[in-house]
């Protein structure tokens, strides 16, 4: 990194094409092996990897971590699921919103929703740093878990099954290729919005804030607001991922938003590579697909899994990004 | 006498029973370069915490640029001009050299609310950096890892990081820190490039320096200063001379009694 920067960056960029050429390319070839399995196993890795690079912009970028991530995936799952509920019936949410099953109303009302609650947690929580952020966040995680799994209209811990897929003007998604495509633009567009912002004079705030909060505070940066705002962008791009894993689902549940969801995630960055933003749909991948792959011949699979993460950080520490980049090295 | 920029009244800190900053009266005039000595344990750190805003004193005032800003924030002040170096280097180790000095530009130019355009590639930002990195020797470096610079050089970073702000008044805490004998020579002629150009506190140890360097020295003990004026009457007060000489020469002899 320090020798080379030019080369180490065209790397990094020949390898994030490669990702997403690899993606592209899934359909074709799930269609070749005659296994449309494929593809809705690559729609939730994408869903998931989204997540993921999500949180990487938080934890990777700024340091921040939070163990309550999913928290804000599911609830703009729950977002879409209790609108296409009310939709169903006809009722109103809480006496007063009607229900919808239009993507273009839905889907920014569930974005809203994950940001706005990313906004009042992260406001209480962004006050801390390090170990009390972290708990702070697996506790407001959890206050919204079993606020869920309470609500006995929602289906409580059964979760709740949508009719369908959303609808979207001139596209039809209830179709799997279709669907694949359109997650792989949201990824490909959120991927290079998050590029951006960590690039920019808000994401050099962000990624001091993680080397060294003091420095920043002695050239007279405050880096609260900074870190509040990191933590709302994040859970925006979260919401994006629970939008699209609700409809790859067709069903939401508690499971979507618990502490063991938020810990897949962390999971899943680490595996594959802190602070890269492609690396952790890398990890995404690598963790569902080996969960597939051990899952068929144990349920213990979590035993394979784990030695698997723990030799990753040992040996790789940027984790799998870091090591494809590393590898061509010459 | 023009009007001081920095001044303290009665500055108070203790903690517990300790009294750290002892009823500390300073004031400093535009364009001087203003040295703090003091022996170990003289409670030079804590006012230079109060001064910048990372401490609340106990009791005490102190005032900036005609503005009270004793409950100000280390941030707030930063940008009202009062910006301070830190002893122990404090850097951003992964940011190159470059991008060190860069945040301090994006710092001055106001708040970084910015999401869209590339930082490292933003002139109003690369351009002043470049000129302070040249200003202080480091434009050769630029593109380092600022974690991978040698001891000297991130200390010439640390006030790189300083100046970039376009302070108003430098607050420097023992520059010369950890440096070894040429290195410090160096940083004693680049400091008196500054003078004049900025209105300095220097807090330091070396005395060389501080002598080569200062207009007025002031000299701390247990908390309290004991002296202030012009070089060579600090060197001829006899007051000095016992509280703070006579430190050091005790503190050689028992030195020396322990290695024996």
């Amino acid at each position: 990194m320090s020798e080379k920067p030019s080369a180490f960056l065209s790397r990094r960029g020949g390898a994030t094409t490669l990702c997403f050429a690899v993606l592209a390319l899934i359909p074709p070839l799930a269609g070749w092996l005659h296994e449309p399995f494929l593809i809705r196993q690559f729609i939730q890795i994408m869903a998931m990897g989204l997540a993921a690079m999500s949180l990487d912009l938080i934890l990777g970028y700024g340091g921040l971590v939070s163990f309550g991530h999913a928290a804000f995936v599911g609830l703009a799952g729950y977002t879409v699921g209790i609108l296409d509920f009310h939709a169903g019936d006809g009722s109103l949410f809480l006496g007063l919103i009607p229900g919808t099953t239009n993507a273009l109303i839905a889907w920014p009302a569930a974005i809203a929703v994950s940001m706005l609650a990313a906004a009042l947690i992260g406001l209480v929580c962004t006050q801390a740093g390090g170990t009390v952020f972290f708990m702070l966040t697996l506790a407001f995680a959890q206050m919204v878990y079993y606020g869920f799994s309470g609500w006995t209209l929602y289906g409580s811990d059964e979760g709740l099954s949508m009719g369908g897929r959303s609808e979207l003007p001139l596209l039809d998604i209830s179709d799997n290729t279709n669907f694949y495509y359109f997650c792989f633009a949201v990824l490909l567009l959120c991927f290079l919005a998050m590029r951006a912002i960590v690039g920019s004079r808000f994401g050099m705030v962000l990624r001091g804030v993680r080397q060294n909060e003091r420095r920043l505070a002695a050239v007279g940066v405050p880096t609260r607001p900074y870190r509040l705002a990191a933590f709302v962008i994040a859970g925006g791009f979260a919401g994006v991922a629970g939008i699209l894993l609700a409809n790859y689902q067709t069903f939401v549940s508690p499971g979507d938003l618990s502490w063991t969801r938020s810990g897949e995630l962390i999971s899943m960055v680490v595996l594959g590579g802190l602070g890269s933003l492609i690396g952790p749909v890398l990890g995404a991948a690598a963790y569902l697909l080996l969960r597939l792959v051990i899952g068929s011949y144990t349920t213990h699979w979590a035993v394979v899994f784990g030695p698997f993460l723990i030799l990753v950080v040992l040996f790789a520490r940027a984790g799998l990004f870091g090591f494809v980049v590393r590898g061509r090295e010459v | 006498m023009a009007e001081p920029i920095l001044q303290t009244t009665d500055l108070v800190k203790r903690f517990g029973g300790l009294v750290a900053t002892d009823h500390v009266s300073l004031s400093l005039v535009p364009g001087e370069l203003h040295a703090i000595i003091g022996p170990n344990g003289a409670g030079k750190t804590t006012l230079v915490a109060q001064l910048s805003g990372e401490m609340a004193p106990t009791a005490g005032r102190v005032r900036f640029d005609g503005q009270d800003i004793t409950d100000l924030p280390m941030p707030r002040r930063a940008r009202l001009g009062l910006v301070r170096s830190f002893q122990i280097t404090s850097i951003c180790p992964e940011f190159s050299a470059l991008d060190n000095v860069a945040m301090a530009v994006q710092a001055r130019l106001g708040h970084s609310f910015h999401f869209w355009r590339n930082a490292r590639t933003d002139p109003a930002l690369i351009m002043p950096a470049r000129r302070v990195l040249e200003q202080v020797d480091l434009a050769a470096r630029a593109d380092v890892p600022a974690g991978l610079l040698s001891h000297g050089e991130q200390r010439q970073l640390e006030v790189a990081i300083a100046l970039a702000t376009e302070p108003k008044l430098l607050l420097l805490d023992e520059p010369m820190a950890g440096m070894g004998r040429e290195e410090s020579q160096r940083m004693v002629s680049f400091l008196q490039t500054l003078k004049r150009r900025y209105t300095i506190l220097l807090i330091e140890h070396d005395m060389d320096a501080v002598f080569a360097l200062a207009d007025r020295i002031s000299v701390l003990v247990y908390g309290k200063v004991i002296a202030t004026g012009l070089p060579d009457e600090v060197r001829a007060n006899p007051e000095v001379q016992h509280a703070y000489l006579g430190d050091e020469a005790e503190e050689a002899a028992a030195a020396e009694a322990a290695n024996a």
